[in-house]
């Protein structure tokens, strides 16, 4: 097997190594954080005591690996690569090269990233969020400099690797169905996969921008997000004029909440195949799971603001974010009762992929439930940014979104190794 | 190993605190419980199903799924209403103007409260000024007549029973100002000034948190709000 190929399944197979790598690093970093919560004082070996700054560079360091490098990666890019050609009768993605070098700026903006820990400062303390003005002036704290040049030329890569995939899979899905694979007879994978395609296509555009604009405040005297008159360490900051923080938070949050359904789309497609495939049933209301596929892709992209509402919005914007966002409740509300309604009086076959499924199926509800709380913003506003909030995108993105990779990869590992898990 | 830590654990909301916030704990105990109930509800339907035997028969689409969607959607509307309304009677009105006013600025890693003093009304600030070694962190401009009698605190003091106007901001990075007993939490962004207001009703200390990464010392950022009685108010203004 060729490293460089352009064939579609390497690819494929290229991207899930590479959240392999990723995941592995991201629960080390995540194990480095829970010990020293339990243990404060530990002296590690080679490192000695973990200090503030060591704790939020593996924060920051943690969620970019995961949210990017594992959630978008592998059940997107990895998988889409895998079998999307197959599932619609294609010899091949419509763009080769294109792929190749998709799956290469990722591994180069995953090298860039892991290079930032090995920096004068250590890697950048912001958060995988990175909030301005704290990510965008060196003197507000250690690892925000060289550190945080990297996580965003690294991110600006990411996004350019992720537009190459997404134009990718779109043309291949428009353009490439065989004979008779028509609209209608696409299987929900592909459905999610091209919506997760479509937003994957216009939000990363609005990151790379927003990664730009900041990099431009750190090196070309902008000030996009950084008000004038700041003073840090007691010396007034005179570099910057009026910017705004908050332009920051709405560009990032546009891009960050459509991300976690581009993160879970196709966990949920996988999930309605497998489901379907292990009960030995046809999917119930197969049209009714494409609308709500395509329906969570356009309202996910109207909610970002649920993410701000403790940051200062006019107060009629939590009302109009608190109905958009308890309105893609409905299309996923729906998508648990077709699973149950799939599952109810079955007998399955139960293996290894179903088992997966069905924790799928549990933990998207565990995690889902908890969104029509953080929805209502008089609540959020005592619930944001606790550990309510952090059980919440575990619970859907981790965990459930986790449980479907282990769910597609064992399903379609013949594919990857050329035999049968025994 | 014990599970003493667990059982000690606090399991519930700490002590309300604020005048708003007995609605709004009863607004989050009914989401818990009704999302408790579908998650249960939802697993009992799934074990139930992969429990029975296998049903070939041909199901209705509109009783099986159709249905308890409109059933669902009408309980999330439901939700939505009541949250709306709570988020208007907290939200939509500003405090008003009579109101006692207090500033509360973010700074790495500390919070001061500002208090306009008698003639109810803040001083200019200037950046170049701020100089906390030399008592003046929010750089006070010693020209403006009003900044005269500002008084900067590193606690919040508030008499009971008043209600509040908080104006908050901050001298670098984004802040989040919360005091999880009073049910308020604010970020605090450079550049920019907003408004929260609640009433204190119960006497007592409470601390006040930072809930945005602010940098190495966010850990630490941590603050006292001390509500206190009308009289000792007074004194404590006086002084």
């Amino acid at each position: 097997m060729k490293i460089f190929s352009t064939h579609h399944r390497t690819i494929g197979i290229g991207y899930l190594l590479l959240a392999g790598t990723s995941v592995a690093i991201g629960t080390l970093l995540s194990l480095l954080m829970r010990v020293h919560r339990v243990w404060p004082d530990l002296n590690w070996p080679l490192w000695g005591v973990i200090k503030p700054e060591d704790y939020l560079a593996a924060v920051t360091m943690h969620g970019t690996l995961m949210v990017f490098f594992v959630l978008t990666t592998a059940p997107q890019s990895g998988f889409s690569n895998l079998v999307l050609p197959e599932q619609i009768g294609s010899r091949t993605m419509a763009l080769p090269w294109l792929n190749a070098a998709g799956l290469w700026t990722t591994v180069a903006s995953l090298l860039v990233l892991l290079s930032a820990f090995f920096v004068r400062g250590g890697g950048p303390i912001s958060g995988w969020t990175s909030y301005p003005p704290l990510s965008a002036l060196a003197e507000a704290g250690p690892g925000q400099a060289t550190g945080m040049d990297l996580w965003l030329v690294s991110i600006g890569l990411f996004c350019i690797a992720s537009t190459m995939n997404g134009a990718n899979t779109l043309v291949t899905v428009i353009r490439c169905r065989c004979k008779g694979m028509t609209w209608g007879r696409m299987p929900l994978t592909v459905w999610a996969w091209l919506t997760a395609a479509l937003l994957t296509v216009i939000v990363f555009s609005v990151l790379f921008a927003a990664a730009l604009m900041l990099l431009c405040d750190w090196h070309a005297g902008t000030s996009f997000f950084v008000p004038a008159g700041g003073v840090i360490n007691g010396v007034v900051d005179t570099q910057h004029g009026d910017g705004s923080p908050l332009l920051w938070l709405h560009l990032f949050w546009f891009f960050g909440h459509p991300e976690v359904y581009i993160a879970i789309l196709p966990g949920m497609g996988m999930t309605s195949m497998l489901l379907a495939n292990f009960c030995r049933r046809g999917i119930p209301a197969y049209r009714w799971m494409i609308t709500t596929t395509l329906l969570i892709g356009l309202l996910g992209l109207s909610v970002w603001g649920h993410h701000m509402f403790v940051a200062g919005l006019n107060p009629w914007a939590g009302t109009v974010f608190q109905l958009t966002t308890i309105a893609i409740a409905i299309p996923s509300t729906a998508k648990v009762l077709n699973w149950l309604m799939t599952l109810w009086g079955s007998r399955p076959t139960y293996s290894t992929p179903m088992l997966w499924s069905l924790g799928f199926v549990s933990l998207f509800i565990a995690g889902g439930v908890t969104g029509p709380v953080l929805a209502q913003p008089a609540l959020d506003a005592y619930l944001h940014n606790t550990f309510f909030v952090v059980a919440h995108f575990h619970l859907v993105m981790a965990m459930a979104g986790v449980f479907s990779i282990f769910a597609g990869l064992t399903y379609w590992f013949p594919l990857i190794a050329g035999r049968r898990l025994d | 190993m014990t599970l003493t830590p667990i059982l000690a654990m606090r399991w519930w909301l700490p002590q309300d605190a604020a005048l708003h916030g007995a609605a709004l704990d009863r607004e989050m105990y009914l989401a818990l419980w009704i999302m408790t109930g579908l998650l249960a509800t939802a697993h009992l339907v799934m074990l139930v199903g992969l429990c029975i035997g296998r049903r070939e028969a041909k199901r209705s689409i509109w009783r099986l799924e159709v249905a308890p969607l409109l059933l669902l959607t009408i309980l999330f509307g439901w939700m939505t209403i009541r949250a709306e309304r709570l988020w208007a009677a907290t939200r939509y009105a500003g405090a008003d103007p009579a109101v006692m006013q207090v500033e509360v600025v973010g700074a790495q890693f500390v919070w001061y409260f500002r208090y306009p003093g008698a003639d109810a009304r803040f001083g200019k600030t200037k950046p170049e000024l701020v100089q906390p070694g030399e008592g003046n962190p929010l750089g006070i401009d010693p020209g403006d007549e009003d900044g005269r009698d500002d008084r900067v605190s590193s606690e919040l003091v508030l008499p009971i029973g008043r209600e509040v106007d908080l104006r908050i901001r901050s001298l670098d990075v984004i802040h989040g100002f919360s005091v999880p007993e009073m049910r308020v939490k604010q970020n605090a962004i450079p550049g920019q000034v907003f408004h929260i207001h609640f009433t204190p009703v119960h006497e007592g200390r409470y601390a006040v948190l930072c809930t945005q990464v602010c940098g190495l010392g966010h850990y630490r950022m941590q603050a006292a709000v001390r509500v206190v009685s009308i009289a000792e108010f007074a004194r404590w203004s006086e002084r």
